[in-house]
């Protein structure tokens, strides 16, 4: 019978009985075609990033663990070639700090959630047999690569006072343009370039996808949250990342090529740059946090064997966020000196996200109610995230208040706020998505009491990292310092002990995952139970290398968002 | 996308749309009413309990006596015609180790926004963090696979659905009364005669112009550490030439960058604004009590971002105006004429940005024949 599934044949007709056949090493690891290789590939490469991520921060903790400079010298003379003068070991700080937001921005929890799990799961859940271009998901992937590549060669070229570019994440003009003299903000820009690109293409492939190749029967309203969480992020790349690009292509040609956007001098305006990477960078905050919310929905549903609370108001509170997320970003320029009525605009604007916020976490709460509870690592991460994805999103009201921003502003207040929404959010939901799926990709379990183990000593170690940095900031500590007076040390010091506590969590991750790949059981197709009751469990796991050659039937039997049993073959193993 | 699905769901939309309302229409409100009306520093509105009740002393010299360590040397700096610049013991706007809330504020608007955070946001974000933490306890007791072995099929309600989202909406509106009036009071112009300071940022230290007082510029860079300790200040914290005000007096603070952007801050003060090149902004700012107020830098500009603090130093009017005599400069009443000379003994700097090749410097200009 004809079906769309032929359309989509990667391979000639004497393969098409076997949806197994796998391409060589080099073919399909470099030159792959397949949403879950690639999917692979930027869950892989988003944690070699992380481990360098992590690093850097390592760094930052230790030198801030005491008043003085400790290890900067250190850092500064293997960054310089030897140079540990004053002001190269205050550019290294600088470097450390930009390049920690950078890459765990763009090169950690972007490319694990779209790149990875969005890949892996999209097509699956959708009845899909992959992507709508499969090519263009694998340049999206090497690109991404080769951005991350050009950020690492920013730090082999000066940048100001040293080697490396030490502008921040944020890269404001005019440090970034008049103040950075040397090629390394151009590599930082590149990469950002390649990255955002990237991004872009992904995106395009996403929302076709889904927009174009559900399985019959399965229509928006019946998609698992995890796919409108894909859908309404896509959106937000789409739109918000071109600004991005024409943010720093302006830099670029202020560096390089004599234009004066953001030079008063030549009648431009530093502000204007603020306002054209916070029109991106609000949006970015949610782009990283939406898939995170949709992972969740599917592990509280799954581990309370209930469908989710709400469906639609999920859905639709999703699109509320990215919606409003476009309208409020210059809550990150408070201080930058603007009019009054613009400032209680966006006070109130940006007040607003917290009532579709809230209505998930209730929702989320609401699932669970009523339902029947099993412990397994994904929902202990789950149940973690909502707890302090709530503390974190709560000092957000505290910071949506302009007047109160004040006092807060680029402090250790803010720091402590988005590292609870990020790192004990996304990153939460990272884990937590990782442990529901893990041994669907690989094909092994993995040790449910290392996850547990994990999971403890993870909630405690960031907890203490960056719960007292509230007190640093409220104190008037300010952000991207590598020096601080005494009385910043004690809150510094328990803060830095935290990081050790952390790394042990990694420590114990890394040895679940030797433990998964040499002792690990065999994973069957759904090892969840009654509750996970989305179509990627009714495949084998790993699934095929090809799957729903033959498009699934979505049926409606009881609620109707649940898409279980398609009616027809499924390529077996 | 089906039509009829979507005007079902607009009841979770019409919140939205009144709640977006009601906070539009609360700044004309507040602007209305605070646009005739003088606020007296201690003044606190019904919803906003000021934190700390110490009234603030214009001119009253023998408060601060009270809380001086030692007598008759702090007297000194503030009695009498000569000034003196003040001790440490006058140190009021500083962290403190071990803080665990914001520092002490020393202006009203500070001390409202103290007051907000304290008694509005504060009791709300932590009543709402313990709910949750109850809920999701109560839910891994009450509902976990032991206690509740079958799974209600439950998930819809509608009631509950409109109260978790009104009443939240109801909360975001309790706290924008108090934070549109806070923006409101932060952005009430000067008096026409106000003191006016401005504030240039540079790499890396701090200028401040008195161009009411003959347009004489004051250089502060950061005391070393051994010699803050010296002088009983914190390191990094403290610095050469402070930056001297009028106590109790409603200054016009114009902050402007000379090369990158710095952010002058004063957290004791409640007080923050970017120094933006090419760029002047301009905010009030009034401090209650003498004593000496630290800040630092507040947007990253380069190596020594770090280090270039600063250092308010508030007195009264009389100790301001001889102040302003020892650095050259000229008073209102003064006759006309005679432009004070810089003195020698603070020269200008000249910022590290404008001296090709050293540290701070950024590239050189295009040669101006290039279009």
């Amino acid at each position: 019978m004809a079906t769309t599934a032929d359309t989509f044949q990667a391979h000639t007709d004497e393969h098409h009985h076997d949806a197994d056949h796998k391409p060589a090493f080099f073919a399909r690891w470099f030159m792959s075609t397949n949403h879950k290789d690639i999917g692979t590939l930027y869950i892989i490469f988003s944690i070699f990033a992380g481990v360098i991520g992590g690093a850097i921060s390592g760094l930052m903790r230790w030198e801030l663990a005491e008043p003085g400079l400790q290890i900067l010298g250190q850092v500064s003379a293997w960054l310089n070639n030897g140079g540990t003068d004053f002001d190269q070991q205050l550019h290294t700080w600088n470097v450390l700090i930009t390049a920690h937001g950078l890459i765990m921005v763009f090169f950690v929890v972007m490319p694990a959630t779209m790149g990875g799990f969005a890949n892996w799961f999209v097509p699956l859940m959708i009845g899909a047999p992959d992507m709508a271009f499969p090519r263009m998901n694998n340049v999206a992937f090497w690109l991404t690569f080769v951005a991350f590549c050009s950020l690492m060669l920013s730090t082999v070229f000066p940048g100001g006072i040293g080697m490396g570019a030490g502008t921040g994440w944020t890269v404001y003009a005019p440090l970034s343009t008049s103040g950075s003299v040397g090629p390394s903000v151009d590599f930082v820009i590149f990469s950002l370039h390649m990255a955002g690109a990237a991004s872009i293409m992904s995106s395009i492939n996403f929302i076709t996808t889904i927009f174009n190749m559900r399985a019959p029967g399965m229509t928006l309203h019946k998609m698992p949250l995890f796919a409108w969480s894909v859908l309404v992020t896509a959106f937000l790349l789409v739109l918000a990342l071109p600004v991005l690009a024409a943010a720093i292509t302006m830099l670029l040609t202020d560096r390089n090529f004599g234009t004066t956007f953001f030079d008063a001098s030549g009648g431009g305006d530093p502000v204007l740059y603020q306002h054209l990477f916070w029109f991106f960078g609000h949006p970015e905050v949610y782009i990283m946090i939406l898939p995170g919310f949709g992972m969740v929905s599917q592990i509280v549903a799954t581990f309370s064997r209930k469908p989710v609370f709400g469906y639609l108001g999920m859905a639709y509170a999703m699109v509320a966020i990215g919606v409003v997320g476009f309208i409020v970003w210059a809550h990150h320029m408070f201080t930058v000196g603007m009019d009054v009525n613009t400032k209680m605009y966006f006070t109130a604007a940006t007040m607003v996200i917290a009532v579709p916020t809230g209505i998930k976490i209730f929702s989320w709460i609401a699932t669970m109610w009523g339902g029947s509870l099993e412990f397994k690592s994904p929902m202990v991460w789950a149940l973690g995230f909502i707890f302090l994805f709530t503390v974190g999103g709560v000092t957000g009201v505290v910071l949506a208040n302009g007047g109160v921003d004040d006092n807060l502003h680029d402090t250790y207040y803010v720091i402590a706020h988005f590292h609870y929404v990020l790192s004990l959010g996304a990153v939460f939901s990272l884990f937590a998505g990782f442990f529901y799926w893990f041994p669907k990709m690989s094909g092994r379990m993995h040790s449910e009491w290392l996850s547990h183990i994990q999971f403890w000593t993870f909630f405690i170690g960031v907890n203490i990292i960056f719960f007292p940095q509230h007190f640093l900031g409220m104190q008037g500590m300010p952000r991207r310092y590598p020096d601080y007076t005494p009385a910043y040390e004690a809150w510094n010091y328990v803060s830095s002990w935290g990081f050790p506590i952390m790394t042990a969590s990694l420590v114990i991750f890394f040895i679940n995952m030797i433990y998964a790949f040499t002792a690990g059981k065999k994973a069957p197709a759904n090892y969840w139970g009654e509750g996970a009751t989305t179509l990627e469990w009714s495949l084998s796991s790993p699934p095929p290398y090809h799957q729903f050659e033959t498009l699934p039937v979505i049926e409606d039997h009881h609620s109707h968002h649940d898409a279980i049993r398609p009616a027809s073959e499924q390529s077996a193993h | 996308m089906n039509l009829g699905e979507i005007a079902r769901n607009r009841l979770h939309i019409l919140p939205f749309i009144a709640a977006f309302l009601a906070l539009l229409a609360v700044p004309q409100l507040s602007l209305a009413q605070t646009a005739g009306s003088a606020a007296p520093p201690t003044e606190s509105s019904a919803l906003a309990p000021v934190a700390d009740a110490q009234a603030p002393n214009v001119a009253d010299a023998e408060a601060p006596a009270a809380e001086a360590a030692e007598g008759s040397t702090t007297d000194a700096a503030l009695d009498g015609s000569g000034y003196t610049p003040l001790g440490p013991e006058w140190i009021k706007g500083a962290p403190t180790a071990g803080g665990l809330t914001f520092q002490k504020q020393y202006s009203p608007d500070g001390q409202y926004a103290l007051g907000m955070h304290d008694y509005v946001l504060l009791p709300i974000i932590t009543a709402i963090s313990l709910l949750v933490l109850a809920l999701l306890l109560w839910v891994v007791v009450r509902y976990n696979r032991r206690s509740n072995p079958v799974a209600s099929k439950t998930s819809h309600n509608t009631v509950i659905e409109v109260v978790w989202t009104v009443v939240p909406v109801l909360l975001l509106v309790a706290i924008a009364i108090p934070s549109i009036t806070l923006l409101a009071r932060q952005y009430k112009s000067p008096p026409e005669d106000a003191l006016t300071v401005k504030v240039t940022g540079y790499q890396w230290y701090w200028g401040y112009t008195y161009p009411d007082n003959g347009g004489f510029e004051v250089i502060s860079n950061m005391l070393p550490e051994d010699e803050a300790i010296a002088r009983g200040e914190p390191p990094q914290l403290a610095a050469d030439n402070r930056m001297v005000v009028p106590v109790g007096e409603t200054l016009r603070i114009q902050v402007t960058g000379a090369d990158v952007i710095h952010a002058f801050a004063v957290p004791s003060l409640w007080f923050k604004i970017d120094a933006v090149p090419g760029r002047l902004n301009e905010r009030t700012l009034m401090i209650n009590e003498p004593g000496i107020y630290y800040g630092q830098c507040s947007e990253l500009c380069g190596a020594r971002h770090g280090y270039m603090p600063i250092a308010l130093e508030a007195v009264p009017r009389p100790q301001y105006e001889a102040w302003v005599r020892s650095k050259g400069g000229t008073l209102p009443g003064d006759a006309a004429a005679e432009p004070a000379a810089p003195p020698a003994a603070a020269p200008l700097q000249e910022p590290e940005s404008s001296i090709e090749g050293a540290p701070g410097a950024g590239a050189p200009p295009a040669p101006a024949d290039e279009a």
